[in-house]
């Protein structure tokens, strides 16, 4: 039963895709180019690594709104750590990564701990850790980096954009995490009923605790990538990320209630707003613009599914 | 218990924490701002001089104004992360209907009007459409931000008309905005005090079955009061369009997280039921304060949202604390 309604919404998704990628290909004959899709591939990067974890958080039921503000401290520090402390480069990134997954770690410490509720701790800590970039950085930014570094944001390996491979192997390992692993029936089962889960004997802190730092990690990771490909570093970096990364999970078929959702359908999601955005772009719609549609396709997005559930139930 | 630990001296944090529950966080605030005044003060004499005052008091009314709106929501056990941008669009609307030449009581009202309207709308998807009123705002904050954006190309509107300026009017020899905000703050914790849809906000906070049992009409108190906040949000847009000479047609940056701190620093429960408008008016001048000494002690104001952000966290997990111990 539950099998089928996931697939009813992913097939209605990739029929969505499907439609949009032929209007767009109407629209433009520059839009069905290898290097065109490949692009497209590059800038939705770091939007869909943040979505894989964001896709764990909305299924517990949380949500993670300082997604953004992560990824802006850990690209200042990477810039501090490399250029301000002369660490070298490499460690300098992995210590960004670091800190990532620190900010995660304190998430899920407030919310586990203290029982803070999760929307409440993570609008406390978007504001602390973009204040903490903001204080950190001075409204400096950090250029010059060296030309290996671009590799990683604008680089290819194996012909594909090196981001890419970071999204894939991470959706991968997500998706296998979340489908089939007493880990991901745990994140479903916190997500359909967390006091049930609780006395199941299930470990519901540990869970999220381990989610919610690895929401930070990849934040962390996706805020390097981003550095590398945009070639600086600045403390506003990454504002507004939350809700295109949650757009993209909610998108994707995934309860903002929390019980439901598949990496599959934040793929989904991810590639058909990219489609979206693009499309956009080609009809000449400024960035300005593309975020109302964004803020109106969640919303519409969740209206649809509030109403096919309601339909499911009845 | 034994009983000589009933009758030892308590510890100093468990007074401090039975001052706070008897006074409630205003008093806390109340003092927090008064002895940042002497502090900054001593440090840096200007501090209290008579013009940063007034830009203290007077320059963040509208922040205290809005403060007293997302009071009313996160006590009614909602959010509204979209209110900054609320503002900004008011704002605009108001001024660009000021240099139009439409009559000053139009270009006043209009923006409570829309702001009314447009509340009245998340409202309706919050309680009737049953769409988390985070999501609901989140997706109003870039609709409302990127249209305004795109509508404006965020340029500025000059020439305001000066019968317009309702914030540079000084009855008394005192900004208006002070009279606007004391009179609205003492008004609307009277109303939350003493009125009967003050007490069902409360009650759906504090227990939404509980209060659909008593009869609670509770989708239509929740659309209230998302209008209420519309309309206080909308006197915020005109306080705020009218202070300075020019409004630049963009989203004031980080104004819907100030408001917020405000309201939840102000001892608004973030879980909802309790809390009162008058800690949250006190917050909002505690942070336009601190925002000020910030300046004035040559601390670098890029620090000022690390500051929210910590004071946040701290009255929430205060907070969280709090309602461990009474459980």
């Amino acid at each position: 039963m539950t099998i089928r309604s996931f697939l009813r919404h992913e097939t209605i998704l990739l029929l969505l895709l499907v439609i949009a990628l032929i209007v767009l290909a109407q629209q433009s004959d520059r839009f069905f180019t290898t290097d065109n899709l490949l692009n497209q591939a590059r800038l939705m990067a770091e939007v869909g690594l943040l979505a894989l974890p964001m896709t764990f958080v909305i299924v517990t039921g949380g949500i993670d709104l300082s997604v953004g503000s992560i990824f802006g401290l850990a690209a200042i520090l990477l810039g501090v750590f490399w250029h301000g402390l002369g660490l070298p480069l490499p460690l300098a990134m992995a210590l960004a990564v670091l800190v990532g997954g620190i900010a995660g770690l304190g998430n899920g410490l407030i919310i586990t701990r203290f029982n803070v509720p999760p929307l409440i701790a993570t609008l406390a800590t978007l504001a602390l850790y973009r204040g903490l970039a903001e204080g950190i950085s001075q409204a400096r930014s950090v250029r010059g980096y060296p030309e290996w570094f671009f590799v990683l944001g604008q680089g290819e390996v194996l012909g594909l954009p090196t981001q890419l491979w970071f999204l894939l192997a991470i959706a991968i390992a997500a998706a296998i995490v979340l489908g089939l692993t007493t880990f991901g029936r745990t994140t479903y089962a916190i997500g359909a009923n967390e006091v049930a889960a609780r006395f199941s004997g299930l470990n519901v802190a540990r869970t999220k605790l381990l989610i919610y730092t690895g929401s930070g990690l990849v934040a962390g990771l996706a805020a390097v990538i981003f550095v590398s490909r945009v070639s600086t570093t600045r403390s506003d970096m990454g504002t507004g990320l939350e809700l295109d990364v949650i757009t993209a999970v909610v998108l994707g078929g995934t309860s903002i209630f929390g019980g439901r959702g598949t990496i599959i359908g934040t793929l989904l999601g991810l590639i058909l707003m990219q489609a979206l955005k693009s499309g956009l772009a080609l009809g000449g719609v400024k960035g300005d613009g593309t975020i109302v549609v964004i803020g109106v396709v969640l919303i519409a997005a969740i209206l649809l599914g509030n109403l096919l559930s309601r339909n499911g139930d009845g | 218990m034994s009983f000589d630990v009933m009758q030892s001296r308590p510890s100093f944090p468990r007074r401090l924490l039975g001052f706070v529950e008897a006074n409630g966080q205003e008093a806390i605030i109340l003092a927090a701002i008064i002895l940042l005044f002497v502090v900054v003060g001593v440090v840096n004499p200007r501090f209290l001089g008579n013009s940063n005052l007034t830009s203290i008091f007077s320059g963040n009314a509208y922040i205290a104004v809005a403060a007293i709106g997302m009071a009313l929501v996160i006590i009614s056990g909602n959010i509204d992360v979209s209110v900054g941008s609320l503002i900004g669009v008011l704002a605009t609307i108001a001024g660009t209907l000021a240099v139009n030449g439409y009559p000053i009581i139009v270009c006043w009202l209009a923006p409570l009007a829309v702001g009314v309207a447009i509340n009245a709308f998340v409202g309706f998807l919050v309680a009737y459409v049953r769409i988390p009123s985070i999501v609901v705002t989140l997706g109003m904050l870039s609709v409302l931000k990127g249209g305004l954006i795109s509508a404006t190309a965020g340029a500025w509107i000059n020439n305001l008309p000066p019968e317009f300026m309702l914030a540079q009017f000084r009855p008394f020899g005192v900004p208006a905005p002070i009279y606007f905000m004391v009179t609205l703050t003492l008004l609307a914790a009277l109303w939350m005090r003493y009125s009967g849809f003050g007490r069902t906000i409360y009650a759906i906070g504090g227990n939404p079955d509980a209060a659909r049992v008593t009869g609670i009409r509770i989708e239509r108190s929740i659309v209230c009061v998302f209008m209420i906040h519309g309309f206080f949000a909308g006197i915020a847009a005109v306080l705020f369009a009218t202070q300075l000479q020019v409004i630049q047609s963009t989203v004031p940056p980080n104004l819907e997280l100030t408001v917020i701190t405000a309201a939840v620093v102000g001892g608004v429960s973030i879980l909802g039921g309790t809390g009162t408008v008058i800690g949250s008016t006190l917050a909002a001048i505690l942070f336009a304060a601190i925002g000020s000494a910030l300046i004035f002690t040559n601390v670098s104001a890029y620090w000022l949202r690390a500051v929210q952000g910590l004071f946040i966290l701290a009255t929430v997990l205060a907070d969280m604390a709090r309602r461990r111990r009474l459980r």
